[in-house]
């Protein structure tokens, strides 16, 4: 296991150049981080077109897809979307229901994540999902997996077709942006790596039996049926074991660094539509 | 002796089919009633002959390129590999799916019932790299079709 | 009734009707050790298949734990005539079983 995690590692670190991961964070203006980023893998993969990025490996590579198309045949997530729908559906002790937090609305996907300038923070959909049951006297639920995976499948269902509202509203937004943004780039761990080593510089190529995926579009899709995982999963899970794979101490989900992360990546794939739950190897 | 012994547990096999379609045509049974036990040595042989003997009482089949096989040239994740067999060979009983890399090659037999047409999918498990096997038993008959799958990431660790 | 964990899709078209249908279940094969304790765990599968239209058997199917964890599986019959049903029912290794029916469309 210790050995794959190595390898991967070394075929990533091998063709890593430098694109503008060097750069300072703040350097650059985030629509000026949209054209680098869009632009870098429109010249990588010609032909492309930007939605289809909300496809992850599957926009780049013919055999990964045949395997994919065939899984969407009758996809795994989908009794989980029907699980969410019975969450959304069932009244909490107090009487009231999600829908109460919501507007009604399970269709919620682009008004997330977004800056809350009240409280000085990013607020992602699940963190808003908890806060609603917590403030209906019920417990919060863990964020990785489960239950909240569930609800989230629900509600990126009914959302799909919706694009981020991805705005950045004022300069204590735009902070918090860079900060994601930082996430994003800062190199860290055993491998000295950052997240565009891997999506950006090596999208595409192999690392060992791995092909790795372009950056763009990594937050569309959520939540994931992962073959590996065997089951549901949210994008926190998934940032959480990317940096356990990069040999790094991995941030709590829905902590304020991944939650930026969310917020910046988010950005970047503003004009690609939410395409959630989706499936994966 | 050993010819016989296969030759019996062969025609056991095939009356019995003949008996289920029957029955459960005139919806006399229920279905648990008109399952065939399951085979239980086929299953855990650790080859793909021993698996097929125990299943169908014999192991030799003609390649048939009547059946198709339908799966990818490299699977993504041995966990879980969409495979598709169709066939257009009249007066299939059953059809045998098989990963012959696997510990126990056999995965799943499909026993056809009244209108059914041979054309079934599933999303198997591949240790390795190796063929999928899709053997066919059609009026006394046996016919097989294969395709081998590149396995990168196997299915079957934890 | 609790709700069941077979999703079914049947659909009907020039004369085929093609059923779709994905089951939860674990799939163990009984090769696969835990990661923490390092105990292998237990075999539990889905043995035996059975697929109705109406009352008749279309098909049935013998599987082993190397079909994969959530079983997907769709085959066609023909015949069939839209509200017609299709039920599909399972019976696993360690004796548990589930069915669940749906309408042709």
């Amino acid at each position: 296991m210790k050995l794959k995690k190595l390898a991967i590692a070394a075929v990533c670190a091998f063709v890593a150049g430098s694109v503008y991961a060097d750069k300072k964070t703040t350097e650059t203006t985030p629509a000026e981080d949209v054209n680098t980023y869009r632009d870098y893998f429109m010249k990588r993969f010609p032909g492309v077109p930007l939605e289809e990025y909300a496809n992850g490996v599957y926009a780049i590579d013919k055999v990964s897809r045949d395997n994919w198309e065939a899984v969407e045949e009758f996809p795994p997530y989908e009794p989980m979307i029907e699980d969410g729908e019975t969450m959304w559906n069932t009244p909490f002790a107090n009487g009231k229901t999600y829908g109460s937090c919501f507007n009604d609305d399970p269709a919620q996907r682009k008004n997330y994540p977004h800056w809350d300038d009240a409280r000085k923070t990013v607020v992602t959909l699940p963190m808003a999902i908890n806060e609603c049951r917590t403030a209906n006297g019920e417990k919060p639920l863990k964020y990785k997996k489960g239950a909240i995976a569930n609800l989230l499948a629900y509600m990126a269902y009914e959302s799909r077709g919706q694009k981020p509202t991805a705005e950045i509203p004022n300069d204590d937004a735009l902070a918090a942006y860079n900060k994601g943004k930082q996430v994003y780039f800062a190199r860290r761990g055993q491998f000295n790596f950052n997240c565009a080593s891997c999506h950006m510089q090596s999208a595409g190529q192999k690392a060992r039996a791995d092909i790795l995926s372009p950056a763009l579009g990594h937050t569309t899709g959520w939540p994931v049926y992962r073959s590996k995982w065997g089951e549901l999963g949210t994008l926190h899970r998934r940032y959480g074991g990317c940096m356990k794979q990069m040999r790094a101490a991995p941030y709590k989900a829905q902590g304020e660094e991944f939650r930026n992360l969310e917020y910046f990546m988010t950005h970047m794939n503003k004009d690609i539509e939410f395409n959630g739950p989706s499936a994966r190897k | 002796m050993n010819t016989d012994t296969k030759r019996r547990v062969f025609l056991k096999g095939s009356l019995a089919a003949g008996t289920v379609a029957v029955a459960a045509g005139a919806g006399l049974l229920a279905p648990q009633a008109v399952l065939a036990a399951w085979p239980e040595k086929a299953f855990t042989a650790k080859s793909s002959e021993d698996a097929l003997s125990g299943a169908f009482g014999s192991a030799a089949s003609e390649t048939s390129e009547q059946i198709k096989i339908k799966a990818p040239d490299i699977a993504e994740n041995g966990a879980v590999v969409p495979v598709t067999i169709t066939s257009d060979i009249a007066g299939i009983e059953t059809i045998a799916l098989l990963s012959t890399a696997n510990n126990a090659p056999l995965v799943a037999l499909f026993n056809m019932g009244q209108g059914a047409a041979a054309d079934v999918s599933t999303r198997i498990k591949m240790g390795k790299t190796g063929d999928v096997v899709a053997v066919v038993k059609a009026g006394g008959k046996m016919l097989s079709n294969r395709k081998s799958v590149k396995v990168t990431i196997g299915g079957c660790g934890g | 009734m609790a709700k069941s964990s077979i999703k079914i899709r049947a659909k009907l078209k020039g004369g085929v009707t093609t059923v779709k249908c994905l089951m939860n279940h674990p799939m163990e094969t009984g090769l696969r050790k835990d990661k923490k304790t390092g105990n292998p765990i237990p075999a539990h599968f889905i043995q035996d298949v059975v697929a109705k239209h109406n009352d008749a058997e279309v098909m049935n199917a013998q599987w082993s734990g190397s079909v994969s964890k959530n079983p997907y599986l769709a085959f066609k019959f023909n015949g069939g005539a839209s509200g017609d049903s299709v039920s599909i029912s399972w019976t696993d290794n360690k004796g548990a079983s589930e069915s669940a029916t749906a309408k042709i469309k």
